[in-house]
């Protein structure tokens, strides 16, 4: 990659488009993240929760759910009393909170990933019909959207939540159902932006199918604004399980996950804060990653905002 | 103008209507809705006779007509854990709830709206990028858990502040900064887009051009027009505070309606839970009216478009 392949003008903002062939587009993307340090801290944030989840049962140093009664309560290892063997401490019954904090990854991300991809599955097709086909069924989506949308959300999750029980399943469609409302009104914004479109306009006046239309000029111009909410409501989603876990409304209490270790550590308060300290940190950082990334990807994705932005 | 806030009153309405269905239909969803507000050790005969005194064994319409009758009447059933009507207990709790949210909310105004106003003018200034950090953390920092570690700093280990209770006005400053917290960091970012999308506008290139005074430019112009998203906005956000109440009122031993819900959560006390969801509904559906109507008044645009 050498300075000659870059577009001449640097001052106008890089174009994804103006690039040629998928290689050279990820050339370039990467590229407009070396330009954005906070993208770039924002992508790392996220790569290392993704790795930390993966690898979780070769790098963590102790069995999450091992318990010691013998060591329990430990502060960290630089604090007085503290050794290295459990480097930020054990809970109240001697397990490690590295470990877990490691293991606790698979669990928010389970919960963002799965819920997301349900919630934008969802939204996207009634965004789509709504979008698409106007009139009486967009009005009675739009109000619908609109109805949900008025909830105090965070109510009703946890009222929800309350009555189907605690499992992983559970939570993960609970945040796909009710965050599928923010997609549609997504899908559905930019389906009306694209009907108008001028490319649009000539391929019917081509005589393109419908379904050429929507899966060939509408569809794929979606996935950017919809990547761009994908994150931003990913980061929600992990805060939200976190917070589900503090009630002891998410994943059983078994199950090592943020949200049930501050849900935990809160009864140890003032004697030993690092049991809160520590997933906090972690949930904090891991919305931090995704919501810098998403503030880079909406500003690299969308075309409009790209010419704003200078 | 007046089609428009009639056609909003109908909406709203019609939002409350929906909510009813699925307050009554959500304590229904696992198929059995004495077994749900009963304690799990309950032996069958008990459940039998709380099913046959709620009446959930008559026919689902008439339970829903019956619901929704005494629903409209103000009655939304006797709470399981008090024994007595479930709308008394919230309203003298709400008291509690709204002095936190509207606390909370003045603080985010307070800092945010100055800040995103001084950033968006001036961007990439030292200001600016405070406000953006402002703006980040607010999205990213779990409220609850700063509202913990806060506990640990200044009632623990400093003693400045109390850590629970609603007894004098200090007891206020935590929580309410707590809460208030990512609606600070969501009104930065929208004052702060707001100004830099309004400084773009024609009209604003046009005061410049016949040589009005920036000073007025900002005054009369720019700041006037970025109220009109933010007023649209506050309803929202005062619903999302009335929901992190319950993180934040758990906590902080705050006796508002959010403590209420956690308990209720833990007595298994559904008509309480779902008189509260639709209670608070209808605060929030009638805030995000009353800003909507103020929103048409401030913005003839909204006004005049049908």
């Amino acid at each position: 990659m050498t300075e000659a392949s870059l577009p001449a003008d640097k001052s106008s903002g890089l174009l994804i488009d103006e690039a040629r062939g998928f290689r050279q587009k990820i050339i370039y993307l990467l590229r407009l993240l070396w330009r954005d340090k906070s993208g770039m801290i924002g992508l790392i944030l996220f790569l290392t929760l993704i790795f930390l989840a993966v690898t979780a049962p070769w790098i963590s140093p102790h069995d999450p759910l091992q318990q010691n009664l013998r060591a329990s309560r430990l502060p960290p290892a630089w604090s007085e009393g503290g050794t290295w063997d459990y480097p930020l401490g054990t809970d109240n019954l001697g397990r490690d909170l590295l470990s877990r904090i490691i293991y606790g990854s698979r669990v928010s991300l389970t919960v963002g990933f799965f819920g997301v991809l349900i919630a934008a599955s969802l939204g996207m097709v009634v965004g789509l019909i709504a979008g698409y086909t106007g009139g009486r069924v967009d009005s009675a989506i739009t109000g619908l959207i609109n109805l949900i949308l008025a909830m105090p959300y965070l109510l009703f999750v946890v009222f929800i939540a309350s009555i189907f029980g605690r499992s992983l399943i559970n939570v993960i469609l609970i945040f796909g159902i009710t965050d599928s409302p923010i997609f549609a009104r997504t899908t559905r914004g930019e389906v009306l932006r694209l009907r108008e479109s001028g490319y649009v306009e000539s391929a019917i006046s081509l005589g393109a199918s419908q379904f050429r239309i929507i899966f060939r000029h509408i569809l794929p111009n979606l996935i950017g604004p919809l990547i761009t909410v994908a994150t931003f409501e990913m980061s929600a989603m992990i805060f939200y399980e976190a917070g589900l876990g503090f009630l002891n409304l998410s994943v059983p209490p078994s199950i090592p996950s943020w949200g049930n270790m501050l849900s935990a550590g809160r009864k140890y308060l003032t004697s030993s804060p690092w049991l809160l300290t520590f997933p906090g940190l972690a949930i904090m950082f891991t919305s931090l990653g995704m919501n810098l990334l998403g503030d880079w990807l909406r500003d690299v994705l969308d075309p409009r905002l790209r010419r704003v932005k200078k | 103008m007046q089609r428009y806030l009639l056609s909003r009153l109908l909406q709203s309405i019609l939002i409350l209507f929906g909510v009813l269905l699925l307050v009554f239909f959500m304590v229904r969803a696992t198929g059995d809705p004495a077994r749900l507000m009963m304690p799990r050790e309950s032996s069958q005969e008990t459940i039998n006779a709380f099913r046959e005194k709620m009446g959930f064994n008559r026919p689902l319409h008439i339970q829903l007509g019956d619901f929704i009758w005494r629903a409209l009447q103000g009655d939304f059933g006797d709470s399981l854990h008090f024994k007595t009507p479930a709308l008394p207990l919230i309203l003298a709790r709400l008291p509690a709830t709204v002095q936190l949210a509207a606390g909370g909310l003045f603080i985010a105004v307070v800092v945010a709206v100055p800040l995103g106003l001084v950033a968006g003018s001036t961007p990439g200034s030292l200001w600016d990028s405070f406000a953006r950090f402002l703006g980040l953390m607010g999205q990213s920092i779990p409220n609850f858990w700063l509202g913990m570690i806060l506990i640990v700093i200044f009632a623990v280990n400093l003693n400045l502040l109390p850590s629970f209770g609603r007894d004098e006005w200090k007891s206020m400053i935590m929580p309410c900064f707590v809460l208030g917290l990512p609606t600070m960091g969501a009104l930065v970012r929208l004052t702060r887009s707001a100004v830099l999308e309004i400084r773009g506008e024609d009209y604003i290139r046009t005061a410049y051009s016949k040589g009005l005074h920036p000073n007025l430019i900002y005054s009369r112009h720019v700041f006037r027009n970025t109220a009109i998203p933010l007023v649209s906005v506050i309803g929202v956000q005062f619903g999302y505070m009335l929901g992190g109440s319950i993180y934040i009122e758990t906590i902080f031993a705050w006796p508002g309606m959010g403590q209420l819900i956690e308990q209720a959560i833990g007595w298994r006390d559904y008509p309480m839970i779902q008189a509260i969801a639709f209670f608070t509904s209808l605060v929030v559906v009638a805030l995000n009216l009353f800003t909507d109507m103020a929103y048409a008044v401030l913005d003839p645009r909204i006004r005049y478009r049908r």
